[in-house]
């Protein structure tokens, strides 16, 4: 299994990539180079360009944003928030969405009805309006910006688990589990929820890229991560109107940012449903 | 002889939806089935695939529950009961699954796998409980080492072996062996049964043993019954049933068993048709439209089983 896995090119890439950055989130502190969030801010240096021009600003590689900030700094240091905000947005999604998904699938009937049409209901909203509404209701910020995205996932993972639970609990070793007289609690903690979980660690990868990217979105439309938080897509929230003027870097390389980290865990994801389940492979 | 397991009238129709004229229509796995079991007694349950065996040995347990009839274990009546005073007399029972592949947790330990009957019923105090796995481990024939291995690194032959050893964590006085040698393959099988057997023995354990095979019922039964489409057709002692079957049924299927001598090729009884659906079963007796010595009266009345000589029972209007 591991060989099929390192012979999957794509996948270790995205592996490498987002062990490099998993690696500058947590040492964010020692290979910035300057901080991410100075006070008060150096107007004096405002949007200089980066080391590809000779007007190019001594220690800020990637130049500065209109606050006079270092962008690779504040890059380095956004990999904390995405990551993590990515992080506690699906784990909340995993942990509302297998208890909805294995209660449904486990005892079917009018309790599974209910769950599902609930769920049926939660679909037919586009993922990040629905995100932005409840944002609106339970107010701005990083932390509600993950609960309100970890709560829009939870519908695709409740699917997923419960399609998985349906099938895990009409195995023979389930009905044995029934005869020896172990509880439900017992069966489904013990027996279904082992069995089911690979799919949801598959998709769960998949899913932190889109949350890092709905995180993002967010915070560029100013309801996630508040200034002076190093959020991405706050970064490229207040710099994209310089792009006109010249300076473009202080919102490009934000977006590049995004985009490997997004690319980087759905090549992982891809790479590790194929490994996980051979027959998806064609 | 005292009785361990007694059903009585039993049955079990599984609703399938309705009909084109809107009549419920249901499968009768188990119509009106009537039988004992004593104590460390084995009974063969045996018939074709499809006759309601396997529901009827679920049925005891309670694993489904039944549409009609009672269920009577060491003397009292379980039909009824509700999950918590089951779970009291769960662990004086337990079933061996057919299917060695499917009955056990991909991502168990078979350590664990086994203690975990012992873990439900808290038989044995969790210091004890490894004990108690390695002490039944090494009765089923399996290696101490082998504890802390997942079933997929496991023969069939060794996971029916680790099957029977979970079944007798708690210590039962009946185990329900579902087909359990017949994914096997013949020389697995003897080894399967060999153990069954010396455990029966040994433990003094009650076994209603259902299967399909003949050659293995007759090795290791002490009564045998015969069902056929969700009734019993006959009940006799082995010797009795195999050296003087009564049941037309019971006779053909006799005469199916395959003899390694070709020179002694006996006359095959050779049935003619198909098992009827069980959902619209022919009238009177089940077995008459199959029959070689049907009668008039056999497609009106439905033979009840009766007691033809000591301990031999058939239902059939021959007799």
């Amino acid at each position: 299994m591991m060989r099929r896995f390192i012979n999957n090119k794509s996948a270790l890439f995205g592996l490498v990539i987002l062990i490099i950055l998993i690696l500058s989130a947590l040492m964010a502190g020692f290979i910035a180079p300057n901080s991410p969030t100075p006070s008060p801010p150096d107007l004096h240096n405002s949007l200089k360009p980066g080391f590809w021009s000779k007007d190019g600003i001594q220690g800020m590689p990637l130049g500065t944003d209109a606050l006079g900030r270092c962008v690779l700094s504040r890059i380095i240091f956004g990999t904390r928030v995405s990551l993590s905000a990515g992080l506690v947005a699906v784990g909340i999604a995993m942990i509302l969405g297998i208890m909805l998904g294995v209660i449904g699938g486990y005892f079917g009937g009018w309790v599974d009805s209910v769950i599902m049409r609930f769920v049926d209901i939660m679909f037919a909203f586009p993922a990040l309006l629905l995100a932005i509404v409840i944002v609106a209701v339970i107010g701005h910020g990083l932390d509600k910006a993950m609960i309100a995205i970890g709560i829009v996932y939870t519908p695709q993972m409740a699917r997923i688990i419960r399609s998985s639970v349906l099938y895990i609990k009409e195995m023979e070793y389930i009905e044995v589990q029934k005869a020896i007289g172990s509880s439900n609690l017992r069966i489904i903690f013990r027996h279904v929820i082992p069995n089911s979980i690979a799919p949801v660690i598959v998709y769960g990868t998949l899913m932190l890229a889109t949350a890092i990217l709905d995180c993002a979105a967010l915070g560029f439309l100013g309801l996630g991560a508040q200034p002076p938080t190093p959020e991405w897509g706050a970064m490229l929230a207040r710099s994209y109107s310089y792009i006109v003027s010249g300076a473009w870097w202080a919102a490009t390389f934000p977006g590049l940012a995004i985009l490997l980290s997004v690319l980087s865990l759905n090549l992982l994801g891809d790479g590790l449903r194929d490994t996980l389940d051979p027959r998806l492979k064609t | 002889m005292e009785i361990s397991v007694e059903v009585k009238n039993l049955k079990k129709w599984f609703w399938t939806g309705r009909s084109a004229l809107g009549k419920k229509e249901a499968v009768r796995a188990v119509d009106d089935v009537s039988f004992h079991i004593n104590k460390k007694e084995v009974l063969g349950l045996v018939g074709e695939s499809g006759c309601g065996k396997t529901t009827c040995g679920k049925l005891i347990l309670r694993i489904l529950d039944p549409t009609g009839g009672s269920i009577y274990f060491d003397g009292c009546d379980i039909t009824n009961l509700n999950r918590k005073e089951m779970l009291k007399i769960r662990k004086n029972m337990m079933i061996i699954y057919q299917d060695p592949f499917g009955s056990l947790d991909p991502r168990m330990t078979i350590g664990s796998a086994i203690a975990e009957p012992m873990a439900v019923h808290k038989t044995t105090r969790k210091s004890e409980r490894e004990d108690r796995v390695i002490t039944i481990m090494k009765k089923v024939g399996l290696t101490t080492d082998q504890k802390n291995r997942y079933p997929h690194e496991f023969s069939g032959g060794q996971r029916q072996r680790i099957g029977i050893a979970r079944a007798l964590a708690t210590n039962p006085e009946f185990i329900v062996a579902d087909e359990s040698v017949s994914a096997l393959d013949v020389s697995i099988q003897a080894q399967i049964i060999n153990l069954l057997q010396d455990l029966q023995k040994e433990l003094g354990l009650t076994l209603l043993f259902i299967a399909h095979d003949l050659s293995v019922i007759k090795h290791i039964s002490d009564r045998v019954a015969v069902m056929y489409l969700g009734k019993i057709v006959e009940m006799a002692l082995k010797s009795d049933l195999f050296d003087n079957p009564e049941h037309p049924y019971t006779g053909a299927l006799l005469s199916a068993i395959p003899v390694p001598d070709p020179g002694l090729r006996k006359k095959r009884k050779i049935l003619m048709g198909d098992v009827p659906s069980p959902i619209n079963p022919p009238s009177g007796c089940r077995f008459h439209p199959r029959c070689p010595q049907r009668m008039e009266i056999c497609d009106k009345e439905i033979p009840v089983l009766k007691e033809t000589s000591s301990g031999h029972s058939v239902a059939c209007h021959l007799y």
